[in-house]
């Protein structure tokens, strides 16, 4: 099937109007039914979820700074699914940006300072996830292995990596011995936008970042390489693409900005290495990146609306004091919502079947 | 005291009552104090304690107190949003109760001057910033005695979650507990790496006994190791919580969290108006670290526990006493001295007649 | 005699790690051979863990309580069929919100449950056999679950291979529109697949909160789920390779407990870490030789009838 071309062609104002409307309607009605069950006002609920985090300056803020990992990896992965390379590592590469961009401020750490240490760290960072992320492709392209599995695995080998560092040669000499870095100094601090809040330099990055991965998909031939490579390898072997180079490139690009979403955490709200860097944004990107149907805009409405839910899921444990499992149904019904909804709205313009074998292979846009 | 808190609650409620109007005034007296954990509370281990604590909270002081919890709380960027949510809903006492919550809780206490916090295991304070802690090792001291007089093989098995100081201090306290009864006791460690994976705690358990252990510590969460002991026909200690159920013939007792008293005391004194930043490091003599029943043991081991018990709450025996010796040999801690709090709590290394590396070093 | 003890026992560990992964791979394995990659098997794992937990401390019975699993998983491998198969949407996608909604649900159902205890399932222990050295408590000494699994991958290994339903399972995830043309129902078929899985899923789930840690706490899976998923890829798509896989991670992940109990002082971040790079290994090590991954052709990818 030919995802693609029909994609384009549902691009109906009333269908990217009704898709959302759907799914929140959906999600409204099994929610209620299951605040109700719980014995919850539902409609105390839904206020506390969507409507209060965007009434509030200071929620605000932390959506913004919450969703701006999700958009970097995002991003980043838009450019491995469109390639149809299945890189779901990019918890490990943000791992390894945040420990190789580390580098940088704990070597730096009570020195003099200076303008270079910033950039020289988000540097670091995104050649750390980029390296991280080229061991798949490299994999991929040499063995034949695949790379679902490789890039899975390598995320626990980074995990425990950072574990290994923090514990042992990179920890706090002043900390008592507890696994965490020394503080990074503000030369190595990413600057904040407001005095009050959260929000911080990142998030301009990750709006430039937007705007080039449109533009590069959208308008360029390195783009268009990508697309083919991903839904008819055959074409584009016959247009004289490499398909190892789309690999290595896609990966490439994919783990340098997971990376640079990692160091930026670390340098930003973090401000220091530990143990535990990241709720899982490598894996809740995944989602982002598909529920933005694989568009860069899209992405940074998917980010959005995912932070929402996680915002949204805090803020309903403090005031309703409900569980954090009643809060991760409501997610997963949500999220299930969205993607039912997307579908149904699409289908009614869509019937095409592509009789090539070559385009059947794994797709993500749906 | 009971007399006079529950009187004052009465006398509330009945006020509350007569006049009617009086609810909302009485609403907005009501201290709100809030937890966060950084695991699920249904983990049976040490969210789950804390949790127990909370509960005690609320039972000790009815409608006084309105409590919160978030659980699942992840120690990176997460953990500032949700102490400074909770200090934006109101709460005027929050509890941050895992390590990493240490920077999270400073930067939030920073801005909200006017709420209270309390952050659990961390070394850091501030005017608004208390901490908190609990003397676990000494529990580990007892359990080492036992250990060494129940051992037939004089291997004793023990599963650590993570190279921190309180494991490393908790690995040399049973030590030298052990070493106090038996020298030459010998101890195998495997770090699992997790605070809570329980099958691979039961992996862990079952390669030991394998190994030639016959008793089984653990400083991890959950009951599989003993589950797995149990089974296994070997002796075990529980941890965080009373194991008995899962181990009738093999839990030999248990170090018990029970966060109770210390919660209730600082909810008070915020009540009271007199709550001060302090650095709290209670343990078996305050009842914040207690021991399950000794079972499963002999007459005579029994009675030495207890004995040993009584001495560490009397303050007649510390576990860290010198002489203390260093793996290599080098003298850490003089005849007749104790070791410092601070050391303790910075522990990197281990007591002679550990026959391992620590992780790390 | 001694040394053959510990071999003995620890041969026995290794085949109970690597029960509950076989199983649950072998049903993704099912999933995936139709084409239907559902990354739901963490959340079917962990809501049959708990709804067999809950319906054998009900009860009192074991098996009721990994049939309950079983249904369990298969009533949430329902929810992503309707997504992934019915309405063609993402697989990836679907498949991880499925896995969230079964966390949270399993946390709700076990809630009740902390802290209680099961009585274990007892081991077969036939007396003599049990007794052979080496082999006796390996292959005679384990629960039912581990003889179960091996059942599940003779089943799965002569259905898929030998039987003509198993043709039609895998021309359907090979080429689902060949396999439409020739007249098979295959949204029908993927569904029966992806239920397959689930029920498999749902029964590793029981298989931890029954036998191997008998007692419920959330999140208890602590990402086996992901495990399976990754030795399906691992093993080709092949039954037989997936048991070789399972074996061989469960071995890792035993052996370097055991390195570390005898105190060689090697970091234990990197022993944790080991059954990871083994299974990366061993793969590049398998598709260099093979040449490609043999993956169906048609995995991941939804299926919409023409009309």
């Amino acid at each position: 099937m030919r995802f693609k071309l029909e994609r384009r062609e549902t691009v109906s104002g009333l269908g990217l109007v009704a898709a959302p409307v759907i799914a929140v309607l959906a999600t409204l009605l099994i929610g209620t039914a299951m605040f109700l069950v719980l014995g919850l006002d539902p409609l105390a609920a839904f206020r506390i979820y969507f409507i209060d985090p965007l009434t509030d300056p200071y929620t605000l803020q932390e959506l913004v700074v919450k969703a701006c990992p999700l958009l970097l990896i995002g991003l980043g992965l838009v450019f491995c699914y469109r390639a149809n390379r299945w890189n779901i590592g990019a918890e490990g590469q943000y791992v390894a940006g945040a420990v190789l961009g580390s580098i940088v401020a704990i070597a730096t750490n009570g020195g003099e300072g200076g303008w270079w240490i910033l950039p020289a760290m988000l540097a670091m960072g995104a050649i750390g996830g980029a390296l991280w992320g080229l061991v798949p492709a490299f994999l991929r392209v040499r063995f034949g292995a695949s790379e679902i599995l490789t890039s899975l695995m390598l995320v626990y080998v980074a995990q425990l990596g950072l574990d290994y560092l923090v514990r042992g040669p990179w920890r706090d000499p002043a900390g008592f011995n507890f696994p965490k870095s020394v503080s990074f100094d503000p030369a190595a601090t990413v600057p904040l936008l407001m005095e009050d809040g959260r929000m911080h330099a990142g998030i301009l990055i990750a709006i430039v970042v937007v705007i080039v991965a449109a533009f590069v998909l959208g308008r360029t031939l390195v783009g268009f390489s990508i697309e083919l490579g991903g839904s008819a390898p055959r074409a584009a072997a016959f247009a004289g693409f490499d398909e190892r180079r789309v690999t290595y490139g896609v990966f490439a690009v994919s783990g340098a900005l997971a990376g640079l979403a990692g160091i930026i955490e670390v340098a930003g709200p973090i401000g220091n290495l530990q143990p535990s860097i990241s709720p899982g944004y490598g894996f809740t990107a995944i989602i982002a990146a598909v529920l933005g149907r694989l568009n860069p805009f899209g992405v940074v409405l998917s980010s959005l609306v995912l932070a929402l839910t996680y915002i949204g899921g805090e803020a309903a444990q403090i005031s309703l004091k409900m569980p954090f499992d009643v809060t991760r149904v409501f997610q997963g019904t949500m999220l299930i919502a969205i993607l039912a909804a997307d579908v149904l709205v699409r289908y009614r313009v869509r019937r095409v079947e592509a009789p090539a074998r070559d385009a059947a292979k794994v797709t993500a846009h749906a | 005291m009971r007399k006079i808190l529950s009187m004052a609650v009465g006398l509330s409620v009945g006020l509350a009552a007569g006049l009617g109007l009086m609810g909302g005034a009485q609403a907005a007296e009501k201290l709100k104090a809030a937890w966060v954990y950084v695991g699920p509370v249904g983990d049976f281990g040490y969210s789950y304690q804390h949790d127990q604590g909370r509960k005690a909270v609320e039972k000790a002081f009815g409608d006084k107190v309105e409590t919160t919890f978030v659980e699942n709380v992840q120690e990176g960027p997460d953990a500032e949003r949700v102490i400074e949510q909770l200090a934006r809903a109101g709460n005027k006492l929050i509890f941050t109760t895992s390590f990493g919550f240490m920077e999270p809780t400073l930067k939030v206490a920073k801005r909200n001057p006017s709420v209270l916090f309390e952050h659990a295991t961390g070394y850091k304070r501030a005017k608004n910033v208390a901490t908190y802690n609990a003397k676990f090792h000494e529990g580990r001291y007892i359990i080492g005695q036992i250990a060494a007089k129940m051992s037939k093989s004089g291997t004793v098995g023990y599963i650590a979650s993570f190279p921190i100081p309180e494991v490393i201090a908790g690995i040399n306290s049973f030590m030298l507990g052990a070493q106090s009864v038996n020298p030459n006791m010998k101890v195998k460690i495997v770090w699992v790496n997790s605070w809570f994976d329980p099958a691979k705690e039961a992996d862990a358990a079952k390669a030991l006994i394998d190994q030639g252990a016959d008793i089984i510590a653990q400083h991890t969460d959950s009951p599989a190791a003993m589950q797995a002991a149990e089974q296994r026909g070997v002796k075990a200690f529980g941890q965080s919580s009373d194991m008995i159920n899962f181990g009738p013939h093999a839990q030999l007792t248990a170090i018990v969290d029970d966060w109770a008293p210390y919660y209730i005391d600082r909810v008070k004194l915020t009540l009271d108006g007199k709550w001060t930043s302090t650095d709290t490091w209670d343990g078996l003599k305050e009842g914040v670290v207690h021991m399950a029943p000794y079972t499963n043991m002999p007459d005579d081991v029994k009675t030495m526990a207890e004995t040993t018990e009584a001495a560490i709450k009397s303050g007649a025996l510390h576990p860290f006493k010198g002489p203390i010796y260093k793996q290599d040999g080098t003298l850490m801690v003089k005849e007749g001295e104790v070791m410092s709090d601070k050391d303790i709590l910075s522990l990197n290394w281990y007591v002679k007649g550990i026959d391992d590396k620590v992780p790390g070093q | 005699m001694h040394d053959l003890t510990i071999l003995s026992a620890v041969l026995a560990s290794v085949v109970a790690a690597a029960t509950p992964l076989l199983i649950a791979a072998l049903g993704e394995l099912v999933a995936e051979r139709a084409g239907t990659l559902n990354l739901g098997v963490e959340g079917m794992m962990i809501i049959g863990a708990a709804v067999g937990y809950a319906t054998a401390y009900g009860s009192g019975s074991l098996v009721l309580g990994a049939l309950a699993g079983i249904l369990a998983g298969t009533a949430l491998s329902l929810v992503f069929a309707g997504l992934a198969v019915w309405l063609a949407a993402n697989q990836v996608a679907s498949g991880l919100a499925t896995t969230i909604l079964g966390l949270g649900l399993a946390g709700l159902i076990g809630a009740p449950f902390v802290g209680t205890k099961l009585t274990a399932v007892p081991q077969l222990n036939i007396p003599g056999l049990t007794d052979l050295p080496v082999i006796g408590e390996v292959l005679f000494g384990q629960d039912a679950f581990a003889y179960l699994s091996i059942l599940l991958l003779i089943l799965v290994w002569i259905g898929l291979g030998r039987t003509r339903l198993g043709l039609v399972v895998r021309a359907v995830g090979e080429s689902h529109s060949a396999a439409h043309a020739l007249g098979h129902p295959v949204r029908r078929i993927r569904t029966l697949a992806v239920m397959f899985g689930g029920a498999c899923a749902g029964l590793a789930g029981a298989q931890l909160s029954l036998a191997y840690t008998p007692f419920w706490a959330s999140d208890m899976t602590a990402g086996r789920g992901w495990i399976a998923l990754a030795l399906v890829v691992f093993s080709a798509w092949r039954p037989l390779w997936l048991l070789a896989g399972a074996y061989l991670f469960g071995a890792v992940s035993i052996l370097q407990l055991h390195v570390q109990g005898f105190g060689l002082g090697i970091p234990s971040q990197l022993l944790s870490a080991l059954p990871y790079l083994a299974t990366i290994s061993a793969l590049v090590v398998i598709s260099a030789l093979k040449k490609g991954h043999g993956a169906p052709a048609s995995l991941g990818v939804p299926f919409v009838p023409d009309r």
